[in-house]
């Protein structure tokens, strides 16, 4: 193991230790990035290596700690692409909230990680600037949207990372590329500076090693924020050391989420994690949560709605990318068609048809409906159970390429995620196992604000376990010219 | 055959808010182009709305002034099309749920008073401001963007189509005005764009109880317009269907230059907004104790002012002018109070006062002139120290400098001249001097006496006492 394979709480104690310094820390990073980067694709924008050693300073430990931002959270004087050709030579004019919160204790930003235009997708593969590779398999995809980011993590060339959950986009990659990752309750963490794709379902989130990393930085963005609107008012979440007992607690297993369409071998995985909870002293049940079989089509008419509303303000008119035309409308029209790519515009095109005269009742408001009612049946499963589990994805992380050709494919790999967005909860998604060296995760859901909750079932789970300690084999992966 | 017309109103006035609606820019006129801006009212990507509070109150407060009920639940929608004005390419408005609905404004018509329901107050963002080179959007080859105004708080006032005429139109669209400007929301000024104004009209049968194809004007800048738009837009629409055709739904320009409608675009093209509810914004709860609290904020309108006026003692025609003047209303309140009668104070306001601030193009509150210094200069005139005349003739000082007539007066030794044996002196040398009209006035020719007086009032410079001239004049020519 290197440096760069440790987690922010261990190398902290480290540096507290003076056994290892915050600069070895850093380059230990960049010696990753230099190394596995060319192959991996975790980046879209990398800041100069002296530049990020210089960041560190001696009295502030989280300086020497490199963190990966998702190239839709605005970081100032950074480029901020979204993965798309139409802000290609966009540079960020302000920080986002969060990015404000890492400021204060001075984080050291190594780059910009690579997405999903967007965010749309699952598989990193719809990013104008190529697809970036499963460090575990370089064949495979590291899920989407925030694979950037996962992948940056699970290869060490940052020690955590940023990402941006909409229908599973942090919790499926960090599924795929055998990390944690955290969907917070909807309104914990501010937007402010975070690319809308669709602002009912976004929220930001820590993709990390492990659980106790995951709270740390959890801690560090959650809050009330005035410039969001929909951030609530509430005491925020502080750290405190996990304990992991969990004795007695309630796990629902949703009987929805292991049914057709999940991969045996995934389902196997899930298995095993219940007997480890029982082994823990959890009680588990299966419990049936009906309406979240509509969660895929209920999520494919609200999200692209917000979106395609969301995504108007890129004509050209002020920043980005901008085509040329004869009169300001063609300009904007065909600033529009060259600047997007395929899934950027199939869902811009859903989401105006949803929202058309004579169509909003039909799906726009009926989707409504049906997110009450998929919310209503969390509500009822969390007055018998203290959480929820199912897998994170319901297969393995997939071969690149192999839908790509059937969107309707694509959008299933977020069956087990979208629900949770839809119904504004928090979900963890934690390493529960391995197949074939890919890594398989478990996903955690609690009731609104039950992120202190989460935490602790996770961090249960992760100490009786191995899976969180494996690393991918980089330096086994073939880099030939 | 007759027909009756029908008429909506739709206005949009821009709030006097510190800051713009969403973000805590500056609501300011005449400031460099993009100034005023932030990545809020900019749309630039990751930015997001936070509603200025001060907005909604007044809102509120027009609503209230319109007799809307207030929505306990208001949900702000996004309005979405393409405009290169429009920031984020929608508009941040209502829909469904507006904060007032149902509302209604009495005004005064040839007929009589008459309702006019109000169907809406919602509150929305402006647009930025296009600029072409040129100064037209046709043939022009580069046009600009000024995002000053993007975000400035707007409120949009529509009125059910209960207007019968082009000059109840006028009426009501003044009547709008003066709440705004009295409740302090709105500064009214069509002519500046700080209030538009929209009317969608149709004709139909006289007794007919479906309503006819409307039209929707648009560009209506001045009252003046909306008078001769109408007209215009009524006369051409009976024309048509006199003629046995059917007048087309659509959107209609006024050509202020040549003074008629043209065709902008047909319903058809209308666009489709694609609302949906705002996801950024949270629903906007206003409570019982909100709405209270600003309804007991809400000044004397013109519609009370009007009737208080007419009960001490003005004209109809005095109390509404009065009434639905702000700063004069106030003044003249104020005045009131020192100097208990309003009749001569109106009188005073309405002609020699109204025309000092015309010559000078000012509200009375951008002059030095106060209520008590005009009460002073009253009292003078009752008091019998000055004439009316030499009232008049300081008043422009008063206006400019604030001075006291008093000091004036004394200073200058221009009080009224009541001296008997001084008078009879100067008539003396007058008729002396004046032996013709003399004569012809024994001849009977009435209008040489006031010559005479005329010559008294030169000779003591205004001092003298017009009655007292006329009295000793009378006995001096027997």
């Amino acid at each position: 193991m290197e440096l760069a394979d440790l987690t922010a709480h261990e190398l902290l104690e480290l540096i507290s230790k003076k056994e290892v310094s915050p600069q070895e820390v850093v380059k230990s990073c960049i010696d990753r990035i230099e190394k596995y980067e060319p192959k991996i694709k975790a980046y879209l924008f990398i800041r100069n290596p002296e530049e990020i050693i210089n960041s560190v300073k001696e009295d502030e430990p989280y300086s020497a700690i490199p963190i990966a931002i998702k190239d839709n959270i605005l970081v100032k004087g950074l480029p901020n692409t979204c993965a798309s050709k139409i802000l290609a030579n966009f540079i960020a004019p302000y920080n986002a909230t969060v990015i404000e919160r890492l400021n204060k204790k001075s984080l050291n930003i190594i780059g910009k990680t690579n997405l999903d235009e967007f965010a749309m997708g699952s598989s990193t593969e719809n990013s104008a600037f190529g697809p970036t590779r499963n460090p575990w398999d370089i064949e495979r995809v590291p899920g989407g949207s925030s694979g950037g980011s996962a992948a940056s993590v699970a290869m060490g060339s940052a020690i955590w990372a940023l990402g941006s959950d909409t229908g599973g986009s942090i919790r499926q990659p960090a599924s795929f590329c055998g990390v944690v990752g955290l969907k917070p309750t909807y309104g914990t963490v501010s937007r402010y500076g975070l690319v809308a794709f669709a602002s009912s379902l976004d929220q930001i989130g820590p993709i990390t090693k492990d659980v106790t990393d995951c709270a740390l930085l959890y801690s560090f963005i959650n809050g009330y924020d005035p410039n969001d609107s929909t951030s609530l008012n509430i005491e925020p979440y502080r750290y405190s050391p996990l304990k992991g007992d969990i004795k007695g607690i309630k796990i629902g297993l949703i009987r929805e989420l292991l049914g057709e369409g999940v991969d045996p071998s995934v389902k196997k995985c899930i298995e095993d994690s219940v007997k480890i909870f029982e082994d823990l002293g959890a009680i588990i049940e299966e419990v049936s949560l009906p309406y979240i079989s509509y969660s895929v089509p209920t999520y494919y008419i609200l999200a692209p709605a917000e979106a395609s509303s969301n995504l108007a303000r890129f004509d050209g008119v002020r920043y980005g990318f901008r085509a040329s035309g004869k009169t300001a409308e063609e300009m904007m029209s065909n600033t529009r068609g060259e600047g997007f790519g395929p899934e950027v515009k199939r869902r811009i095109m859903l989401g105006t048809y949803v929202l058309s005269a004579g169509y909003y009742e039909a799906f726009y408001l009926k989707a409504l409906k049906f997110r009450n009612l998929i919310a209503s049946d969390f509500r009822k499963a969390f007055e018998r159970f203290d959480v929820l589990i199912s897998p994170t994805s319901p297969t393995l992380p997939f071969k690149l390429g192999e839908k790509v050709e059937n969107p309707l494919e694509m959008y299933l790999a977020d069956i087990c995620t979208i629900p949770i967005n839809l119904a504004g909860l928090p979900a963890i998604s934690i390493p529960s196992g391995f197949v074939n060296n890919l890594p398989v995760g478990l996903q955690i859901i609690g009731p609104v604000f039950s992120e202190a909750k989460l935490f602790e079932v996770a961090y249960a789970f992760e100490q009786a376990t191995p899976f969180h300690k494996r690393r991918p084999q980089l330096g086994g992966i073939s880099y030939g010219v | 055959m007759e027909y009756e017309v029908n008429i909506g109103i739709e206005i949009h006035a821009e709030l006097l808010t510190k800051s713009k609606v969403f973000c805590s820019c500056p609501v300011q006129f005449g400031a460099p182009p993009n100034t005023l801006t932030c990545p809020v009212c900019l749309g630039l990507p990751g930015a997001l709305p936070v509603l200025n509070k001060k907005a909604v109150e007044y809102a509120i407060l027009t609503a209230l002034a319109l007799n809307c009920k207030i929505n306990r639940n208001a949900i702000f929608h996004r309005k979405n099309y393409f405009y290169p004005d429009l920031p984020k390419n929608y508009q941040i408005s209502q829909y469904d749920t507006p904060i007032g609905i149902q509302g209604y404004l009495e005004i005064e018509t040839a007929n009589g008073r008459k309702r006019i329901r109000i169907r809406r107050v919602h509150l929305e963002e402006d647009t930025g401001k296009l600029i072409h080179s040129g100064g037209r959007i046709t043939g022009s080859d580069m046009s600009f963007v000024d995002f000053n105004r993007s975000g400035v708080p707007l409120l949009e006032i529509v009125s059910e189509p209960d207007i019968s005429s082009p000059e109840e139109a006028k009426e009501y669209l003044i009547n709008v005005r003066d709440i705004l400007v009295f409740l302090g929301v709105c500064d009214g000024k069509m002519e500046e764009g700080s209030m538009r104004c929209e009317a969608n009209v149709s004709i139909r049968k006289k007794g007919s109880d479906k309503l006819g194809t409307k039209t929707e004007l648009k560009n209506i800048n001045s009252f003046r317009a909306v008078e001769r738009a109408l007209q215009y837009e009524i006369e051409r629409q009976i024309e048509i269907v006199s003629k046995g055709k059917e007048v087309v739904q659509e959107t209609r320009h006024w050509d202020e230059k040549n003074e008629k409608t043209i065709s902008m675009r047909s319903k058809e093209e209308a666009h489709d907004y694609r609302y949906f509810p705002e996801p950024d914004l949270v629903p906007l709860e206003i409570d019982d104790a909100w709405i209270e609290n600003l309804r007991s904020q809400i000044p004397e309108l013109p519609e009370e002012k009007y009737e208080r006026y007419k009960t001490l003692g003005l004209t109809p025609y005095e109390a509404k002018l009065l009434a639905h003047d702000l700063e004069l209303s106030i003044f003249f309140d104020k005045a009131v109070k020192l100097y208990n009668n309003p009749k001569n104070i109106a009188n005073w306001l309405l002609v020699d006062v109204t025309k000092e601030l015309k010559d000078r193009n000012k509200v009375i509150t951008q002059t030095l002139l106060t209520p008590e210094i005009m009460v002073e200069l009253l009292l003078l005139i009752d008091e019998g120290k000055i004439s009316g005349r030499i009232a008049k003739d300081i008043l422009p000082e008063l206006i400019d400098k604030g001075s006291s007539p008093e000091k004036i007066i004394e200073e200058r030794n221009l009080t009224q001249i009541t001296d008997t044996s001084a008078l009879l002196s100067v008539i003396e040398q007058v008729l002396k001097e004046n032996a013709g009209v003399v004569e012809e006035y024994r001849k009977g020719k009435e209008k040489s006496f006031m010559f005479l007086v005329g010559q008294v009032m030169k000779l003591t410079k205004g001092k003298a006492n017009p009655k007292l001239v006329n009295e000793l004049l009378k006995k001096a020519l027997g």
